[in-house]
């Protein structure tokens, strides 16, 4: 086994409700929904209309600019409504399901003997190629294109993430298959990280080049990962996958079938009993979250987030398609008279200004509020603790804003992803939207490629 | 929660279509004094550090307190006063000078927020506290008016406002004092008040600051002590290092100035000091090293003007450079220049100006380490 890389920067943020490791079943949904929104830089191309029967696995919609990236139906059943919002905008298309699941038969493939090619095709109709992530830039990988290597995290890092290990206890074939199926896909090695002092699925894998980290959030981040590993330089291109994506893959190629079942965590202070759930991607959330939310106070309100509290996306009514774990945080809503000036006891800040450095090991209800106005750049040297990559991030974030494409690149944007610097993003007292700026400079980067 | 309902009964008149909304500015920045706003996160992380600009700006002030208070007591002392009494005068004394340098910056920061539509920005609270405290306590109030308003508006707001400023504010009004107006910042009568009443003795009352003794007679009249202390004469705030330096443990503790700053300029002052010393030439290069660490405006300099986040360095590696140089370059000016001994102003001045520069090569290098890391690869 390789040395352990120990990352001295970074923050866990403890968060009240973290999933205890036990299961529930989802209950029935009454609908499930895939939204386009859930893909970085998708334009939908319909190919279904509203009362089609579809089978899990038929294809709903294709990229406009990649028409062989096909978005595929997770369940069988009749699909019930196209919702739009601004400029016809699709928003979602939702499919009400079959009492019995059907799915597409796709021919299964004998690994050993079939070409790049073949694989590539097979996970293009199923509609899990959009599980591929590729860097710089963090879009749906390109099928034409050639990573030089594949990198995967078995672990999550981020505030009350789902522990993969419990997850994916059960999945460790799919997960081979998966390998195999990605050392079909680059000719360059097939990267595990997992945790340091702990026992991983990861281990138990062949033909993979497994490492070892430890540390705090962001060590959990593939990005911050692959730049320990073997960082990405201009004009490379290197793939990611999420590691239950990579049984869900594996599934395919076992079963010939697109099961997209998932163990998401279901998390955060407002949750009554924090746990694991299985469930379809896609769900409509209140198959998960009925009955197992906190009561609350008249006039307050909970929201729902697809992921984690620090870059997931608030939850439209469905589980999205990359999502592994649902938080549910109080909204903040409401002023705090002479909050700036008060101790906030059961507030938290990096901040010693603020007493939450006494109690580290105290687990804190958070809620939404942005505790403070936008302003300038004016504290200095605070981004840099948490990013634990060779990055200026300030600089980095100023050349965005700038819209420098030369300076972005001299200052690493193909090695960065807008969860990278999220952590920034929280501490920073200026409250400035960086993942936003940051995913606006990638997609000029995107533009002017 | 009245006050809550009172604050939204008036502030249809101050937003947009109301009868006073030239003021909008000026109202919220009133309004998120006293309540944090209700707004949410909407990108990006949905949960937030509760650290703002205004806590951060709020422990500066807390900083400045103890060398704020010290300072009354010692204006009192220097005209003969004693305990409680002489800090009630200085008090006094003060006040006006603080009023006058928050009126004139804030008026002038509310105007520019209106104009630009953004929020009001916490800076000049600290900036309007230090300009006082940079100044010698007989300053005309009307030459800190100018003062301060020459440093907010060709000092920060042509720049862009908070966060784009060249140039640390509170000493570019000190710097503007001292060009436009040199007798009343120099001299061996400007350190002492001038005001004759609870029985202070102001008639003659003159004396040179530790910095021009040792410039006219290599040594100062003071105890080592008193100059540790602050009982000496100066600039309001400047005198006592112990009060500067219980203001730096609270800067330091709440993370709100950088270290590395900080400790640099006195490492590089000292440094300076000892060079002069192993070298020597004039009076003033023969004076120990670390006895320039207590007189003068070098520790009030180094603590609370060149820790300043938005003109200092921005890079770790560019703090280190930058506070040694502002140390060093301070004590420079001091030991070849001994007719204007008070180096720490112009050095921070000008260290600000090349701060930028300094960042550029620390920047650069990192760009070069990513570049030959891809060069190495090709091989």
């Amino acid at each position: 086994m390789s040395k352990i890389i120990t990352l001295r920067k970074g923050l866990d943020i403890n968060l009240q409700g973290k999933a205890e490791l036990s299961l529930y079943e989802a209950k029935a949904a009454a609908d499930y929904a895939l939204s386009p929104l859930d893909f970085e830089g998708v334009t939908p191309k319909l190919l279904v209309k509203v009362g089609d029967e579809v089978k899990a696995g038929d294809a709903l919609f294709f990229n406009k600019y990649n028409d062989r990236v096909l978005f595929t139906s997770p369940v069988s059943g009749t699909v019930s409504a196209v919702n739009r919002g601004e400029k016809r905008r699709v928003l979602n298309v939702t499919i009400t399901p079959d009492r019995e699941q059907q799915y597409k038969e796709f021919a299964m493939l004998d690994l050993q003997k079939a070409t790049r090619e073949e694989v590539v095709e097979m996970l293009l109709q199923s509609g899990l190629w959009p599980l591929l992530i590729q860097r710089p830039y963090g879009v749906i990988a390109d099928p034409e294109a050639q990573p030089k290597a594949i990198f995967v995290s078995a672990f999550d890092s981020a505030p009350l993430a789902p522990d993969y290990n419990f997850v994916l206890r059960s999945e460790k074939e799919n997960l081979q298959k998966g390998v195999e199926v990605l050392k079909k896909l680059t000719s360059g090695k097939v990267h595990f990280s997992m945790r340091a002092k702990e026992s991983s699925v990861a281990e138990q894998l062949k033909g993979v080049e497994l490492h070892t980290f430890a540390g705090k959030h962001p060590a959990g981040n593939v990005g911050v990962q692959i730049h320990h590993i073997d960082p990405i330089n201009k004009g490379e291109v290197v793939w990611t996958v999420n590691v239950q994506d990579l049984a869900i893959i594996g599934r395919l190629f076992l079963t010939g079938k697109v099961d997209m079942t998932r163990t998401i965590a279901v998390t955060g202070s407002e949750v009554e009993k924090p746990r694991y759930c299985k469930v379809v991607a896609g769900a409509n959330l209140d198959s998960i979250l009925k009955g197992e939310l906190k009561a609350q106070k008249e006039g307050d309100t909970v929201r729902v987030i697809n992921g984690n509290a620090l870059t997931g996306t608030k939850a439209e009514g469905y589980l999205s398609f990359y999502a592994n774990q649902l938080t549910v945080i109080p909204e903040g809503d409401k002023y705090e008279l002479l909050g700036w000036a008060m101790p906030r006891f059961g507030k938290f800040s990096v901040s010693r200004s603020y007493f939450s450095w006494l109690f580290p090991k105290k687990a804190y209800r958070l809620d939404t509020n942005l505790n403070g106005g936008e302003r300038p750049f004016i504290v200095t040297g605070l981004y840099e603790q948490y990013l634990p990559m060779d990055i200026y991030p300030m600089y980095l974030l100023k050349a965005c804003l700038a819209g420098d494409i030369d300076k972005m690149e001299n200052l690493g944007i193909y090695e960065v992803l807008p969860e990278d610097l999220a952590l920034c993003e929280f501490v920073c007292p200026s409250k400035i939207e960086i993942q936003q700026i940051l995913r606006d400079g990638i997609n000029l980067m995107i533009k002017e490629a | 929660m009245d006050l809550r309902k009172l604050v939204d009964k008036v502030k249809p008149t101050f937003t947009k279509g109301g009868k006073l909304a030239f003021l909008e500015s000026t109202f919220d920045g009133f309004e998120t004094f006293l309540f944090v706003p209700n707004k949410t996160t909407s990108k990006g992380s949905h949960v937030r550090d509760c650290n703002d600009s205004k806590r951060t700006m709020i422990c500066v002030v807390l900083a400045l307190l103890p060398a704020f208070l010290f300072g009354c007591y010692n204006t009192g002392v220097q005209v003969s006063l004693e305990g409680f009494n002489a800090f009630l005068y200085g008090l006094v004394r003060i006040l006006p000078m603080v009023a006058v340098s928050y009126i004139t910056g804030l008026a002038i920061e509310f105007a520019y927020a209106q104009i630009r539509g953004h929020e009001i920005y916490e800076g000049f609270l600290v900036s309007g506290l230090l300009i006082p405290m940079i100044m010698p306590v007989s300053m005309p109030l009307w030459m800190v008016a100018v003062s301060t308003a020459f440093a907010v508006v060709f000092g920060k707001e042509v720049f862009g406002g908070t966060g784009m400023n060249i140039f640390n504010p509170a000493l570019l009004a000190r710097a503007f004092a001292f060009f436009a107006y040199t007798p009343q910042i120099s001299g061996e009568t400007a350190w002492y008040s001038d005001w004759k009443f609870m029985g202070a003795q102001v008639d003659g009352v003159s004396g040179a600051t530790a910095l021009e003794q040792f410039a006219t007679k290599g040594a100062m009249d003071f105890s080592v002590m008193d100059a540790f202390l602050g009982f000496i004469p100066g600039s309001f705030g400047e005198t006592s290092t112990l009060a500067i330096l219980i203001g730096a443990v609270i800067l330091l503790y709440t993370g709100v100035a950088s270290w590395r700053t900080m400790i640099s300029v006195f490492v590089g002052g000292l440094a300076m000091g000892l060079l002069f010393n192993a070298v020597g030439g004039n009076a003033y290069m023969e004076i120990p090293a670390w006895q320039h660490l207590i007189v003068g405006g070098f520790a009030f300099g180094a603590v609370f003007m060149a820790t300043d986040p938005v003109t200092s360095a921005q890079t770790n590696t560019g703090k280190y450079i930058v506070g040694f140089m502002t140390g060093a370059l301070a004590i420079l000016i001091r030991g070849i220049n001994p007719a204007y001994p008070e180096g720490m102003m112009l050095s921070i001045l000008f260290m600000n100006a090349l701060a930028p520069l300094v960042d550029h090569f620390v920047v650069e290098s990192n760009i070069s380490r990513r570049k030959n890391r891809s060069k190495k690869l090709a091989k």
